[in-house]
């Protein structure tokens, strides 16, 4: 009885999902497809490979993307080394995202309150989002399966393409069972989402910290699990048969915790708060801080640790360095710098544009306020929007400039510490800062957005992402030159490999004041949706 | 003096016209109900008063300033509770309350105990947790506990039980006695009739009658039940009679005002033995605007 009904929440999920599930689906396909016929064409031959295959035995590079068997370093294991893990990583956030939807999110706003109304089952609901998601992933085992094995790869055989498409799909129920298990815990959406990425990236960083040191340690992390499989080198099933193990234990988990609690409520109950406004929460500033505190103190925690990750890296990467005659060959092109510091520009190139996610956010949160019909009670006070917006704006730019630094001390802190000769603090500082203009514009256009098409605003995501792709893959796949400077993280000088050029970033800061005026302008003009 | 002008006032939404020429003028010290069915346009018109949604034609003027371009000043002397209250899940009640109060300007504690007491409020339960009539009330007691000189209310009661209803409507009537304005929106047609000095009626953007309850009534019907000692005949081919009906003995029929002298001379002709009128209600006269439109739009089809 419990679960009566199931199979028709089944159809209706689908059925809201119509346009989001093949969006996923039809990305990481797209995605997977297409690295592998890439790199077919950079690396034709294996002394090619071989090459590529030095550059990757490297710590960092370990840390990033996880072990692999280098010295057979076909297209398809140098497609599954690279790509896999972080591809599992984004469907991880796929299950998160859509079992938090269809989970806690409905229950959060009322709506399966009038479902289980109906003659439907208490846990009917629970299980269809994992059907649901199960079947989802089974279709994405299937056809990123079929598919890279479709693109007649020589070393990209039937089994190891299967396990491939595979793994995807069970790292994907895996944290569908993870998030199952969030949502009965917390109360609210916000709380199953920001806990389960927070596994999502505790895994990851712990795998990345077992690969390079410890192996017993990856074990810990299911996203360990992942890269041991060894697709297209050993192809090992095992490590899947664990993970959806574990993910099955989690969802019976879910469903026990689901069945014996209320609905609407969670099991860390509400304690009594405030009973009056601390001096803090006075103005629609102190307001802003409070609603984003938890996930801005949580950014800054994760994009510290993602600072100390890497620079715990450097140490081992220049032991590594000293002893390679070849690598040594590649990266001493640029006279006077050692090969740690070349290698910083990549590291923060990739943190700058994470640390660009929480402002962005910061800023978001304003249209988000408005949709949600409450920036009504701020507008319907004496607050100008132009004050209103200043609050947010003003939030976003410290943000930014805090999170940058948090990576930048971060990476300095443990390089400093696991180097012989140490590290200088201005020298990181500095190559961590000057991503701040970058991120300026991200904002700005946010504020844009905001002023002018707040429809649109989750458009400043694509560029960030769109940005990771130009400027962090432009190397690995040769991108002319113009597909970078489409961002502006491309005008950012590559300290301290390059020279500091004033010019370009000063032009960000104009440019991001631009955007952030007529935003602002914009804002003042228009209606008030809600 | 007028306190609140809106002349004119046109909204488009796209093509939509969600409101078409309102006029509507509020004055010191009264209580002006504004009325109409779902989706007439009340809450968008209270939306431009407070300077959140832009005008697309006409005025609307607060305290004599412009409620577009003067938001901020108006909203120094204004209190506004909106029909759906969305609060932030994680701040309890008192932090709400607080917010509010402070963002207005003056803070009034022990006002402020007084209302949370007697709208029987937790103010220590996050919002997340407080049913629609407890955010309702988070909304009323921060509007309350403001020294606002005129009060914007769109339909604040529609959450509250009888008992909060009554500590609501007392309120409201205290804000008049110290000489306040109020501009209520409600569907309770009883809470308006029992406030409101004067009412306003929309209906699809536009305004269709407006005026004090009597003038009101004044183009309306009167209800009568009378009993005679002949039967009563020939009723349905007077002018101005409507809805008649038999029940027992005597009859039941509504009577427009202007037709009233007429009709009594007509039925005192068979013998009066139980004459009984009662007064149209607001429900009558809101009724009678749904049945000319549903007239109208049946002539307008053949
Ligand atoms: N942002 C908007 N975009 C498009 N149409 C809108 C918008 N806001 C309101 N409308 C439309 O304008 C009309 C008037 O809506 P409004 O909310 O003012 O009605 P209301 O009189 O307050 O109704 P209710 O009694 O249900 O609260 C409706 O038809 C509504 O659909
Ligand atoms: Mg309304």
């Amino acid at each position: 009885m419990a679960l009566k009904k199931t199979g028709s929440l089944f159809r209706f999920m689908l059925r809201r999902d119509r346009l989001r599930m093949p969006l996923w689906l039809i990305g990481i396909t797209f995605f997977t497809l297409a690295v592998p016929v890439a790199f077919v064409d950079l690396y034709a031959s294996q002394q090619e490979r071989d090459g590529m295959a030095e550059t990757m035995a490297n710590p960092a590079m370990t840390a990033m993307v996880g072990p692999a068997d280098l010295d057979n370093y076909t297209i398809g294991v140098m497609s599954a080394h690279q790509m896999l893990l972080l591809t599992a990583v984004v469907v991880g956030l796929m299950s998160i995202l859509l079992v938090t939807r269809h989970t806690r999110a409905d229950e959060e706003d009322g709506r399966l309150e009038m479902i289980r109304a109906l003659p439907v089952g208490r846990l009917s609901n629970l299980n269809a989002t994992l059907l649901v998601l199960c079947a989802t992933h089974v279709v994405l085992a299937l056809i990123t399966g079929f598919g890279l094995y479709a693109l007649g790869i020589d070393s990209m055989g039937l089994e190891g393409s299967l396990l491939y498409g595979t793994t995807l799909g069970a790292t994907g129920i895996f944290f569908a069972g993870v998030t199952a298990l969030f949502a009965q815990l917390f109360e609210n959406s916000r709380a199953t989402i920001g806990f389960s990425i927070a596994v999502l990236l505790v895994a990851y960083l712990v795998r990345a910290v077992g690969d390079v040191g410890n192996e017993t340690i990856s074990w810990f992390s299911p996203l360990n699990w992942v890269t041991r499989t060894e697709v297209y080198a050993n192809n090992h099933w095992e490590p899947l048969v664990l993970m959806l193990g574990v993910a099955v234990v989690l969802g019976v988990l879910a469903n026990y915790l689901n069945a014996i609690r209320d609905l609407e409520a969670g099991f860390f109950p509400a304690r009594p708060g405030r009973k009056n406004a601390s001096a803090f929460l006075q103005s629609p500033m102190g307001l802003a801080l409070k609603l984003q505190r938890t996930g801005m103190i949580a950014w800054a925690v994760g994009l510290f640790v993602m600072g100390l990750s890497y620079g715990s890296v450097l140490g081992d990467l220049e032991a590594f360095f000293e002893g390679n005659e070849m690598m040594e060959q590649m990266l001493v092109a640029e006279e006077g710098y050692t090969l740690t510091e070349q290698f910083i520009p990549t590291l923060m190139i990739a943190m700058g544009l994470l640390a660009t996610v929480p402002p962005g956010m910061a800023m978001l949160k304003l249209y988000g306020e408005e949709k949600k019909n409450r920036v009504e009670h701020l507008l319907g006070r004496a607050v100008s929007r132009a004050r209103l917006m200043g609050s947010y704006l003003l939030i976003a730019i410290a943000n930014g400039f805090v999170m940058l630094s948090l990576t930048g001390i971060g990476l300095w802190a443990a390089g400093d510490a696991v180097m012989e000769e140490g590290l200088d603090f201005g020298m990181i500082y500095g190559a961590a800062l000057i991503y701040y203009p970058a991120v300026l514009v991200i904002i700005g256009l946010a504020v844009l957005f905001i002023g002018v098409l707040p429809k649109l605003g989750s458009i400043i995501w694509l560029y960030v992402l769109y940005s990771f792709i130009a400027l962090y893959f432009g190397g690995l796949f040769d991108f002319p030159e113009w597909v970078g400077q489409l961002s502006p993280y491309g005008y950012i000088p590559e300290l301290p490999v390059d020279d500091m050029a004033w010019m370009p970033v000063s032009m960000l800061v104009i440019v991001a004041i631009i955007l952030m005026i007529i935003g602002f302008v914009g804002y003042r003009r228009r209606d008030i949706e809600g | 003096m007028s306190v609140l002008t809106v002349n004119n006032l046109t909204k488009q939404f796209g093509k939509f016209t969600a409101l078409d020429g309102v006029n509507i003028e509020v004055n010191e010290g009264e209580i002006y109900g504004f009325i109409g069915p779902n989706g007439a346009g009340k809450s968008t018109t209270i939306r431009v008063l407070l300077g959140i949604l832009k005008a697309t034609q006409g005025s609307a003027t607060i305290f004599g300033q412009d409620a577009w371009s003067d938001a901020v000043d108006i909203h120094k002397h204004i209190a506004y509770v909106p029909g759906d209250v969305n609060l932030w899940p994680n701040l309890t009640g008192g932090e709400v309350i607080d917010l509010f109060v402070k963002l207005r300007g003056s803070n009034n504690q022990s006002r402020r105990e007084e209302l949370i007491e007697k709208f029987n409020l937790d103010p220590t339960k996050k919002c997340r947790t407080y049913s629609k009539g407890n955010r309702q009330k988070v909304a009323l007691v921060a509007a309350f506990a403001s020294d606002a000189d005129l009060y914007i209310l769109d339909e604040p009661t529609s959450g509250l039980d009888p008992l909060m209803e009554q500590v609501f409507q007392q309120y409201v009537l205290e804000m008049k006695n110290k000489g306040k304005s109020v501009l209520l929106s409600s569907h309770i047609l009883s809470e308006v009739e029992k406030l409101c000095d004067r009412v306003g009626i929309i209906r699809q953007g536009k305004m269709i009658e407006s005026g004090t309850l009597g003038e009101l009534r004044h183009l309306t019907r009167v209800h009568m039940l009378v009993e005679t000692k002949q039967p009563l005949t020939d009723l349905n081919e007077l002018k101005g009679v409507h809805a008649i009906e038999e029940k027992d003995q005597a009859v039941s029929f509504q009577v427009d005002a202007e037709a009233l002298d007429n009709v009594i001379k007509h039925v005192s002709q068979f013998g009066i033995v139980k004459l009984e009128s009662s007064p149209p209600t607001l429900e009558d006269l809101f009724m009678r605007h749904y049945e000319q439109k549903d007239e109208s739009e049946v002539g307008g089809a053949s």
